[in-house]
C-alpha cells in the first residue's frame, strides 16, 4: 500500500457535495500539490487528511494505518496554515516547542530540537520574540519550524505563501523546495497558484468541483492535459483554443484552422489514435502560447496583426485577434515587433493538443 | 497651530468641569463622612470638613448598630467579599468555557443552546425569587454564602457566556486547529491558547460581574438574614433603621465601603 492512501473519500454538507469519491496515492518522500480554483474542495480534502474535518465516507490510510477515527492530535501530521496560526501569547521558541510539550517529550530533547530547527530555518536570533514582532517571512519560517520540529509522518501546507509579497513568495517557495529535498519528508500542499504547483510538486492533483480531474507529474499535467479544464487551469498565460476541422491527406492528417479568415492548413505530425473518428468533424485545437511561432517558413503560416505587445523580460506576449477571439503568442523579446503591424506566424502542430468539442477531453485520452 | 492649542485647552477645561459636576455627589459624600455631626448640622453641604474627623468611619466599620448587633458593617463587608469573589470567578470561568464550546466546538443545536442562555439575561430577578428560594431550600443552601454564590453564578452565566461567545466567535479558528494538530486536547487548547489571549474580555467580564454581584441587594435580602447578610443589605439596615438623630457621617462612610471598591473600575 502507498504511504498515504485516500480511498474513495467524499464529503457532503446536506445535499451539497464538497468532495466526490476522491482517490489519491502518495509515496513516501514525495511532494503532492492539490491545485484548483477556489471552492474546488482542495482545502476540505487537506482538512480531512489532517483530521480537523470528518469525511462523510471513504478511508484514509497513512503509513499503513487507518486514520479515520483518529483525532487530529493523534495522527502524527503537522500542518502549516495560511495565516501561520502562531500562538500570539507565546514566544517563537514556545510556539515551536508547544507540540513537543503536548506530546510530553523530555525537556532536554525539546531544547536540542529547538536549536537544530531554529538553525536550519535561520530563526535562532528570534526565539525570544512574540509573533507580533515578526515580519511575514519570519512568521512563515516559525510556522514551518513548528511543523518540522515534530518530525511528523506527513506535512500539510494550506496555501502557505498566499499572504506574502511577490518577492518573498519566490524566496520561500525555494526554501520549501530545499527543505523538502534536504529533510526528505512527505508533503501535501494546497494552492490555487498553478505556478507554485508546477515548481514545487513532483505530483500534481488538479481538482475541480470536488473531483480530481487529473493526477500526474508537472510535465504530464502541462504537456498532456487530460481535458480542457486542466489545460486552461495549468499554464500561465492560459492555453489558446481554436476551432479546427480534421481532414485526411494520404496516410497523414491535417487540420483546417477555422478561426482564421483564410482557413490555415496545418499538417498533424503525431496524430492521436482516436483521430479517425473525427475526420470531417470539428475539434478544438489547444495551443499554448509557445506553440504559435513567429517565423517566415513552414506551410501553415498565416499573417496576423499584433494588437498588443506585453513584455515580461526576455519574453514577450503578443495579443492577436482571431475571429474576435483573443490569442496569446509567446515570443522572444525583440525591438522589431511593434503593435498594429502584421507578422507571419505558424502553428507548431507537434505541440498542439486536440480536444473533443463535446466531452472536452484530450483526444489522446480517448480510447 | 495657535487656534488648535486654544481649542484643545477649552475642550479639556470643559471636560474637567463636566467631570467635576459628575463627581460632586461622591465628593459631598466623602467630605460629609469626615465631618462631625455638629459640623454637618451647622455647615454648608459643599464645604470641606474644618476638622477632619474619622470617627464616622470607625463607627460605621466596627460599632454602628445594625438590628440588635452593634459591631458595625465589617462582618457584612467580609460576607460580601466571601461570596462575591467566588461568584465572579466561577461565572467568568464558566462563561469563558461556554463561549469556547459554542464557537470552537460547535455541536448540533449549539446555537439553540446559546439562544436559551441569552434568554436568561432577560429574566428579571424578581421573577425567579420564589423558585430560587425553593431550590436553595432543597439543596440546604438558604441563608448561606454558598447559596448566594450559586444564584449569582447561575444568573451571571447568561451574560458571561454572551460576552465570551462573541469574543471567541471572531477568534481565529486556525489557532484552535493548530492546537489540535500540535496534540493539545480540549482543555489544553482552552487554558493555553484561548484564555491567555482573552485579556480584554476577561477584564470586562470580571468588572461587569463584580459590579453586578457586589451591588446586588435583592438576592442578598431575600436569601440571607441577620449576620449572614451582604454589605448592601447591612447598609440599608444601618441607614434605614437608626433611631433618633441621623448620623450622616456614619451612613456616608458606610456607603463608601460599597462605592470605594468600584471606583475606577467601570472605565475598564
Amino acid at each position: 500500500m502507498s504511504f498515504l492512501k485516500i480511498d474513495g473519500v467524499s464529503k457532503n454538507f446536506g445535499k451539497t457535495h464538497i468532495l466526490k469519491n476522491i482517490q489519491l496515492d502518495l509515496e513516501k518522500g514525495s511532494f503532492l500539490v492539490l491545485v484548483g480554483p477556489s471552492g474546488c474542495g482542495k482545502t476540505t480534502l487537506l482538512n480531512i487528511i489532517s483530521g480537523l474535518e470528518k469525511e462523510s465516507s471513504g478511508n484514509i490510510f497513512l503509513n499503513g494505518k487507518k486514520m479515520n477515527d483518529l483525532p487530529a492530535a493523534k495522527r502524527d501530521i503537522a500542518m502549516v496554515f495560511q495565516s501561520y496560526a502562531l500562538y500570539p501569547n507565546m514566544t517563537v521558541a514556545e510556539n515551536i516547542t508547544f507540540g513537543l510539550e503536548m506530546r510530553k517529550v523530555p525537556k532536554g530533547i525539546i531544547a536540542q530540537k529547538l536549536r537544530e530547527v531554529s538553525l536550519v530555518l535561520k530563526i535562532d536570533h528570534l526565539l525570544k520574540r512574540k509573533p507580533a514582532q515578526l515580519s511575514g517571512g519570519q512568521r512563515q519560517r516559525v510556522a514551518m519550524g513548528r511543523a518540522i520540529v515534530r518530525d511528523p509522518l506527513l506535512f500539510l501546507f494550506d496555501e502557505p505563501l498566499s499572504n506574502l509579497d511577490a518577492k518573498l513568495r519566490l524566496d520561500m517557495r525555494m526554501e520549501i523546495k530545499k527543505l523538502h529535498k534536504n529533510l526528505n519528508v512527505t508533503v501535501v500542499y494546497v494552492t490555487h497558484d498553478q505556478v507554485e504547483a508546477m515548481t514545487l510538486a513532483d505530483q500534481i492533483a488538479v481538482m475541480n468541483g470536488g473531483e480530481v480531474e487529473q493526477v500526474g507529474s508537472p510535465f504530464d499535467i502541462y504537456y498532456n492535459p487530460i481535458n480542457m479544464f486542466t489545460s486552461s487551469f495549468m499554464g500561465s498565460p492560459s492555453m489558446n483554443y481554436l476551432r479546427a476541422g480534421v481532414e485526411k491527406v494520404g496516410s497523414g492528417y491535417k487540420l483546417m484552422v477555422m478561426d482564421l479568415e483564410n482557413q490555415v492548413e496545418c499538417p498533424l505530425s503525431n496524430p492521436p489514435s482516436a483521430i479517425d473518428q473525427y475526420i470531417g468533424k470539428e475539434i478544438i485545437l489547444g495551443l499554448r502560447p509557445e506553440a504559435i511561432l513567429l517565423k517566415k517558413m513552414e506551410t501553415a503560416s498565416f499573417q496576423k496583426k499584433v494588437e498588443v505587445v506585453e513584455m515580461t523580460g526576455a519574453e514577450s506576449y503578443l495579443l492577436l485577434l482571431m475571429d474576435k477571439k483573443e490569442v496569446l503568442v509567446k515570443v522572444e523579446t525583440s525591438e522589431s515587433i511593434q503593435p498594429n503591424q502584421s507578422y507571419d506566424f505558424y502553428i507548431d502542430s507537434s505541440r498542439a493538443v486536440l480536444f473533443d468539442p463535446v466531452s472536452q477531453k484530450n483526444l489522446k485520452a480517448m480510447a | 497651530m495657535g487656534t488648535r492649542i486654544f481649542f484643545r485647552f477649552f475642550l479639556y477645561l470643559l471636560l474637567s468641569l463636566l467631570a467635576l459636576v459628575y463627581l460632586i455627589p461622591l465628593l459631598v459624600m466623602l467630605s460629609t463622612s469626615f465631618k462631625s455631626i455638629e459640623e454637618i448640622r451647622s455647615g454648608n453641604i459643599m464645604q470641606l470638613p474644618m476638622v477632619w474627623d474619622v470617627s464616622g468611619w470607625e463607627k460605621a466599620w466596627s460599632t454602628a448598630c445594625i438590628g440588635i448587633s452593634c459591631l458595625g458593617v465589617h462582618n457584612y463587608f467580609l460576607n460580601s467579599v466571601k461570596f462575591v469573589i467566588p461568584a465572579v470567578l466561577l461565572s467568568t470561568l464558566m462563561g469563558a468555557l461556554n463561549g469556547y464550546v459554542l464557537t470552537q466546538w460547535k455541536f448540533k443545536g449549539s446555537n439553540y443552546w446559546f439562544g436559551m442562555m441569552l434568554f436568561g439575561c432577560f429574566i428579571p430577578f424578581q421573577a425567579v425569587l420564589i423558585p430560587a428560594a425553593t431550590v436553595l431550600g432543597k439543596l440546604g443552601l438558604s441563608d448561606n454564602v454558598g447559596g448566594l454564590i450559586l444564584v449569582h453564578v447561575a444568573y451571571g452565566l447568561g451574560f458571561t457566556t454572551l460576552f465570551f461567545r462573541n469574543y471567541y466567535s471572531v477568534f481565529p479558528s486556525e489557532l484552535v486547529s493548530a492546537g489540535k494538530m500540535d496534540g493539545a486536547g480540549f482543555f489544553r487548547i482552552f487554558t493555553r491558547i484561548l484564555l491567555p489571549n482573552s485579556g480584554p474580555i476577561l477584564v470586562i467580564t470580571i468588572i461587569w460581574q463584580f459590579t453586578n454581584v457586589w451591588n446586588d441587594f435583592l438576592f442578598g435580602a431575600s436569601f440571607t438574614s441577620g449576620m449572614n447578610s451582604p454589605i448592601t443589605v447591612a447598609l440599608n439596615n444601618l441607614v434605614n433603621s437608626t433611631t433618633g438623630a441621623k448620623e450622616y457621617n456614619v451612613d456616608m462612610a458606610g456607603k463608601y465601603f460599597i462605592r470605594g471598591l468600584l471606583a475606577g473600575s467601570v472605565k475598564g
